[in-house]
C-alpha cells in the first residue's frame, strides 16, 4: 500500500456534504458512517437524509435518486447546510438532481463509470457533462469508482452483483482521506455487521481501504481538508436521530414513572423506527404490539391505559387520522397516552419520505365535539427525548391524551447530544388509587385529573366509556346542564397545564422591531438565521414554541413587547393562525412546503426583508 | 384453573356481578337472558370479580358492560377486541371478556376481529348475534339474511351474510362455540367452557331482537322447531337429533346427510362423532356449514377446541428470556450506549 503523503491539510471550519446515488447505492449507509465518525471525532453536526418512497426505484433514473446530507463545524451549528460544498454522485441522475444546490464552486466527486449512453439517458443528458463545459465553475473530480472497486475485488471470489455493492465504501474510503477522518469506527462497525459473513466483511474493508489510499497514491487531489472539533459542552455525548430519542425518552419516562410501556403501533414512514427501537428493549419489559391497523394500534394502547400501562401509539400523519375518534376516547374516558406524529408531507400519502409541519390544526382540533388535548412539539433530534419524557409526565399527571409533533426531518436527522446520566431525570411516580372509601371514578384532583385505578383492585370495580358522564359518580348522563359542565371541566383541565410547563424565552433582546417565532423542527434553521443575521449586526430575536397546547403563560407578554412577528413555518401558516386568534395580534408568515427544511438563508434573507435595511434598530 | 388467574377466595353469588344499574334492553330483548346467563356462571369460573374485565364497542350488546359489576370499558364501534387484546398483553392476570353484537364484531369491527383470533389473543368473545342493527333501529348487518327488508333494504338485501362460525375458525380462533338466549342451561354452559378455555374463544349467541328482527331463529330455536333443527353437539358422542334422537348426521365422504335410525337401514354406528379437539380444519368447516342444505339442523355447542400457546404468553415469555439473556435493563447502560466520545 502506499505511503501517507505530504498533501497538504487544510483547516476548514464548517463543511456540507452530500453523498447522492441511486436508491440501491448504499448511500443512507455511507452518510450515516460518516457522520457518526465526524461526530466522534467531537465535530458538531446535523444531517438530513432524503430518499424516494419507492425502495428500489428503477436504476439509473431521476425519481430513483436518494441523498444524505451532513454538515459539520468545528462550532455549534443547528442545521444539516443550506448549500453543500461537496457532491458525491454516483451516477448521471444523482448529479442532475444535485447540482442545482451545490454551492457555485463547490466540488464534485463522481463515479465516471456510470455515466454511460443508458444513464445518461436516464438522467436526461444529451451530452456527458463530464465532457462538456457544463461543470465549468465547479471543482470536478472524475474517479472510475465501480472499475477500481472491481479491481480491488477480483481475487475476492464474490459475485459481479455483491462487488458492486461495494463501491459505496470506496467512496467512504475516499471521502474520508479528503477529510482527514479514522477509517476506524466504520472498521469496528463492519466487523460486527457481517461478523457471519467473513468474504463480505473482507470485500467491504478492503474497498474501503483502498478508496483511502486511492486519495493519497492520486494526482488528482491537491488538498486535503480537516475540520477542528468543535467546543462542545463538556460530557460524553452520542449521535443520535430524534426517533431514537424519542423511543429513549419513554423507556426513561417508563422507568422514572414506575409504569410499564406499552406501544400499540403500525408501520408506517417516517415513524416507524420508534416501533423497532422500542421492540428491541424487552429486558426494559417493554412491550410492543404490531397491530393490524392505526386504530387497533391506539386502542389497544387505550386498553393498556385502563389496565395501568404507560401507554404510547407512534405514527405519521395519514395514521393520526385514523385514530382520531380513539383520541376522542380517551379524552372522554379521561385516561393517558401519548400519539406521536412524526409528520410527513401530505395530504393523503403525499410525501411519506419528506418533512412537513402542516398536521399542526389536526393536532390541535382534529376530533369531534369539543376534545381538547395537550400539543407538545420536539425542536431538534435530541430534544425529542425530553419532550418523549414531558408527554409521559402531562398524560399521566392530567389523565388525558397527549399529542407529542416530531417530523420526518428531525425523526430521521441526527445531531451529537450530550447524554444525560439516568439520575439527572427527575422522578414522577404514580399513585394508582386502591382505596374503596369514597371512591368515585369521575372525582378530581387540584389539577382536575380524574383517578386512575388499575383493575384488579378489589372493591373499586367501576365502568368507563365513551358516552358523556356526570361529574364524580361516572355514571352516563345525558343532562344538557352537566354536558355544558363537563365540556368546560375537560378544557380546563388542560387549560391547567400551563401552570405546569416551562415559560417562553426569547434569545436575543426582549423587546424590538422583530421577533422570529417557530415551532418544531424549524428551531435549528431559524436559530441558524438569526445568529447570521446577528453577526451581520441585525437585531432580532427568536422565540420557539415547544408546548403548543396551551402555550407557555407569558406568551403574550412576549409576544406583546415587539412590533414585529415573523412565523416560519413548512404549511400555510397554521401556528399563525393560532397565534393570531389566541391573542388578538398580527403576524407575518414565512411558508414553504417544499417537503425539505428550511435553509437557514432563506429565513435570514425574510428577516432582512422585513426590517427593509433598519438592522431591527 | 387453565387461565394464570388467581382462585377466588369466598365464593360469589349472580348478585355480586350485578352493577345495579338501571337494564335499559328492551322488555323481551335476548339480552337480558345473556346478561342473566353470565351473572349466573361467573361465579363458578371461579375467578374474583375485581380480576374481570368486560369490554365493548357500540351497539344495544354493548351496553352489557355498565350491567356488570366487574372493571369494564363501553368503547368505540367495532374496537372492543383491539382495546381487549391491548389490556391481555398488558396484564395476564386479568380474565378478559368482550361482549359485542353483529355489526360490531363483523361489520366496523371485523379486521380487528380476524387478526384477535388469529393471533390467539387470550380474550373471550360473546358475539349477541341478533342479524340485525337493533341501536340504530332495523338496518341489515352483515349476518342478516340474503332478501331480508329492512329500512336500508327496503327490496330486499342483496347483501350474502357471514357465517360467524365459519368465520372464526377461518381466522384461526380457538375455541369457536354457539348457543341460543333460548337455552340457559346450555348458555351457561358453553361461558364456563369459554372461561376455561386459553386463547381466543368465540361464542355465538342466537339472540332475538324482539323489535327490529323478532323470531328471526324460531325456525330453529322455536319450541316446536327445536327437536328437528337443533343439533345439540357433545364431545365423543354421536351428532344426534330429532324426536327421541331418532335421526343422525353421517358422513357421506365429506357430505354430511341425514339418517334415520328407524328405517332400518342405517343404525347408530353410522353417525357421525363428534370430535371437538379433531386437529385437522375440514370437519370443524362442514359443521360450520350444516345448515347451509336446507333440511340441516344447525350445531350448537363447541365446535372446535384447539390447544395451542397464546399471543400473550408469548409476550412475556420473549420479555423473560431476553431479560434472563440479557440481564435487567440498565437506563445508565442504555442511555451511554453505541458510539460515544467525551468532550473535555
Amino acid at each position: 500500500m502506499a505511503q501517507e503523503t505530504e498533501k497538504e491539510i487544510l483547516d476548514l471550519k464548517e463543511v456540507t456534504i452530500r453523498f447522492a446515488g441511486d436508491s440501491g447505492d448504499g448511500m443512507q449507509l455511507t452518510g450515516s458512517q460518516f457522520s457518526d465518525t465526524t461526530a466522534l471525532m467531537g465535530n458538531d453536526l446535523g444531517t438530513l437524509p432524503d430518499y424516494p418512497a419507492e425502495i428500489r426505484a428503477p436504476a439509473g433514473t431521476l425519481y430513483g435518486v436518494s441523498g444524505f446530507q451532513v454538515h459539520f463545524s468545528s462550532r455549534n451549528i443547528h442545521t444539516p447546510g443550506d448549500t453543500p460544498d461537496v457532491l458525491v454522485a454516483m451516477n448521471p441522475a444523482a448529479l442532475r438532481k444535485n447540482l442545482v444546490d451545490l454551492k457555485r464552486d463547490g466540488i464534485i466527486i463522481v463515479n465516471t463509470d456510470s455515466f454511460d449512453a443508458k444513464n445518461l439517458k436516464l438522467a436526461n443528458y444529451d451530452k456527458n457533462p463530464l465532457e462538456d463545459d457544463s461543470l465549468a465553475g465547479y471543482k470536478v473530480y472524475s474517479v472510475p469508482i465501480t472499475t477500481l472497486t472491481s479491481t480491488a475485488l477480483k481475487d475476492s471470489g464474490l459475485s459481479i452483483k455483491d462487488i458492486n455493492r461495494c463501491k459505496n465504501f470506496f467512496a467512504l474510503g475516499l471521502m474520508y482521506w479528503l477529510y482527514n477522518r479514522p477509517l476506524e469506527p466504520t472498521l469496528s462497525w463492519l466487523n460486527s455487521k457481517f461478523k457471519d459473513k467473513p468474504e463480505i466483511l473482507k470485500a467491504n474493508e478492503t474497498v474501503l481501504k483502498t478508496g483511502y489510499y486511492f486519495g493519497d497514491t492520486t494526482e488528482i487531489f491537491e488538498n486535503r481538508y480537516t475540520v477542528e472539533p468543535a467546543k462542545l459542552k463538556k460530557g460524553t455525548y452520542r449521535n443520535i436521530s430524534g426517533n431514537e430519542a424519542t423511543a429513549l425518552g419513554f423507556v426513561v419516562a417508563s422507568m422514572k414513572s414506575g409504569l410499564p410501556l406499552f406501544l400499540g403501533s403500525y408501520p408506517i414512514t417516517p415513524a416507524t423506527d420508534i416501533l423497532q427501537y422500542l421492540a428491541s428493549y424487552k429486558n426494559f419489559g417493554v412491550k410492543t404490539f404490531q397491530a393490524e391497523d392505526e386504530i387497533a394500534g391506539i386502542t389497544a394502547a387505550i386498553g393498556a391505559a385502563f389496565s395501568g400501562s404507560l401507554a404510547i401509539t407512534t405514527t405519521s400523519g395519514p395514521g393520526v387520522a385514523l385514530k382520531t375518534e380513539a383520541i376522542g376516547l380517551g379524552v372522554m374516558t379521561e385516561l393517558p397516552l401519548v400519539i406521536i406524529n412524526v409528520q410527513r408531507g401530505g395530504p393523503s400519502t403525499g410525501l411519506p419520505t419528506k418533512t412537513e409541519q402542516a398536521d399542526l390544526l389536526q393536532a390541535m382540533y382534529g376530533r369531534n365535539g369539543e376534545a381538547p388535548i395537550p400539543v407538545l412539539a420536539a425542536a431538534t433530534p435530541s430534544d425529542c427525548f425530553y419532550m418523549a419524557i414531558e408527554a409521559s409526565r402531562i398524560a399521566i399527571k392530567y389523565m388525558t391524551p397527549v399529542m407529542l409533533l416530531t417530523d420526518g426531518y428531525i425523526g430521521n436527522g441526527t445531531e451529537p447530544w450530550r447524554i444525560p446520566h439516568a439520575n439527572e431525570i427527575a422522578d414522577f411516580p404514580v399513585k394508582f388509587v386502591t382505596e374503596a372509601e369514597g371512591f368515585a371514578p369521575y372525582s378530581r384532583d387540584k389539577n382536575l385529573a380524574r383517578p386512575w385505578v388499575r383493575p384488579g383492585t378489589p372493591g373499586l370495580e367501576h365502568r368507563i366509556g365513551g358516552l358523556e358522564k356526570a361529574n364524580i359518580t361516572g355514571n352516563v348522563n345525558y343532562d344538557p346542564s352537566n354536558h355544558d359542565f363537563m365540556v368546560k371541566l375537560r378544557e380546563q383541565k388542560i387549560q391547567n397545564v400551563k401552570n405546569d410547563i416551562p415559560d417562553l424565552t426569547v434569545q436575543g433582546n426582549t423587546e424590538g422591531e422583530l421577533l422570529v417565532l417557530g415551532w418544531g423542527g424549524t428551531y435549528g434553521a431559524i436559530k441558524e438565521a438569526v445568529d447570521k443575521a446577528t453577526s451581520k449586526g441585525i437585531i432580532v430575536s427568536q422565540a420557539h414554541l415547544r408546548y403548543i397546547h396551551p402555550m407557555p403563560k407569558n406568551t403574550k407578554e412576549v409576544l406583546s413587547k415587539f412590533k414585529k412577528i415573523l412565523i416560519p413555518e413548512i404549511n400555510l401558516g397554521q401556528l399563525a393562525k393560532i397565534i393570531r386568534s389566541e391573542f388578538l395580534v398580527d403576524v407575518l408568515q414565512y411558508n414553504l412546503v417544499r417537503g425539505l427544511p428550511f435553509r437557514s438563508s432563506d429565513i435570514e434573507n425574510q428577516i432582512v426583508e422585513i426590517l427593509g435595511g433598519k438592522n431591527g434598530k | 384453573m387453565a387461565n394464570n388467574i388467581d382462585a377466588v377466595p369466598v365464593k360469589l353469588t349472580a348478585k355480586d356481578f350485578s352493577s345495579g344499574q338501571d337494564v335499559r334492553w328492551c322488555p323481551g330483548c335476548g339480552d337480558y337472558s345473556i346478561l342473566a346467563q353470565v351473572q349466573r356462571s361467573f361465579p363458578e369460573i371461579n375467578i374474583p370479580k375485581e380480576k374481570i374485565v368486560w369490554i365493548s364497542g357500540i351497539g344495544c350488546s354493548s351496553r352489557f358492560t355498565y350491567y356488570m359489576n366487574t372493571y369494564g370499558f363501553h368503547s368505540i364501534h367495532g374496537r372492543a377486541t383491539a382495546i381487549a387484546t391491548g389490556v391481555k398483553i398488558a396484564r395476564a392476570d386479568l380474565s378478559v371478556w368482550v361482549a359485542t353484537g353483529d355489526g360490531d364484531l363483523m361489520s366496523i369491527g371485523g379486521n380487528h376481529f380476524i387478526h384477535t383470533c388469529r393471533k390467539n389473543v387470550d380474550i373471550k368473545i360473546l358475539l349477541f348475534n341478533n342479524e340485525i342493527y337493533g341501536l340504530t333501529k332495523g338496518q341489515y348487518s352483515p349476518t342478516s339474511a340474503k332478501g331480508l327488508v329492512t329500512k336500508t333494504s327496503p327490496y330486499g338485501s342483496v347483501d350474502y351474510p357471514f357465517n360467524p362460525l365459519s368465520l372464526a375458525l377461518g381466522a384461526g380462533a380457538s375455541f369457536v362455540a354457539r348457543t341460543a338466549d333460548t337455552e340457559a342451561k346450555h348458555m351457561q354452559e358453553m361461558i364456563k367452557r369459554a372461561a376455561e378455555h386459553k386463547g381466543t374463544a368465540f361464542v355465538e349467541i342466537f339472540q332475538n331482537c324482539v323489535i327490529f328482527n323478532d323470531g328471526v331463529f324460531d325456525p330453529i330455536t322455536g319450541k316446536e322447531n327445536k327437536a328437528n333443527n337443533m343439533l345439540m353437539l357433545k364431545h365423543g358422542e354421536p351428532m344426534l337429533f330429532g324426536k327421541d334422537n331418532k335421526k343422525g348426521i353421517k358422513l357421506d365422504g365429506l357430505k354430511p346427510v341425514v339418517i334415520n335410525l328407524e328405517d332400518g337401514k342405517n343404525s347408530i354406528n353410522d353417525v357421525w362423532v363428534h370430535d371437538e379437539k379433531d386437529t385437522s380444519h375440514g370437519r370443524a368447516f362442514i359443521l360450520a356449514h350444516l345448515a347451509d342444505e336446507p333440511g340441516m339442523p344447525s350445531p350448537f355447542g363447541v365446535i372446535r377446541q384447539e390447544f395451542k400457546p397464546t399471543y400473550d404468553e408469548g409476550v412475556e415469555r420473549q420479555i423473560a428470556h431476553v431479560t434472563e439473556k440479557k440481564g435487567a435493563g440498565s437506563l445508565e447502560k442504555l442511555l451511554f450506549s453505541g458510539n460515544t466520545w467525551e468532550v473535555n
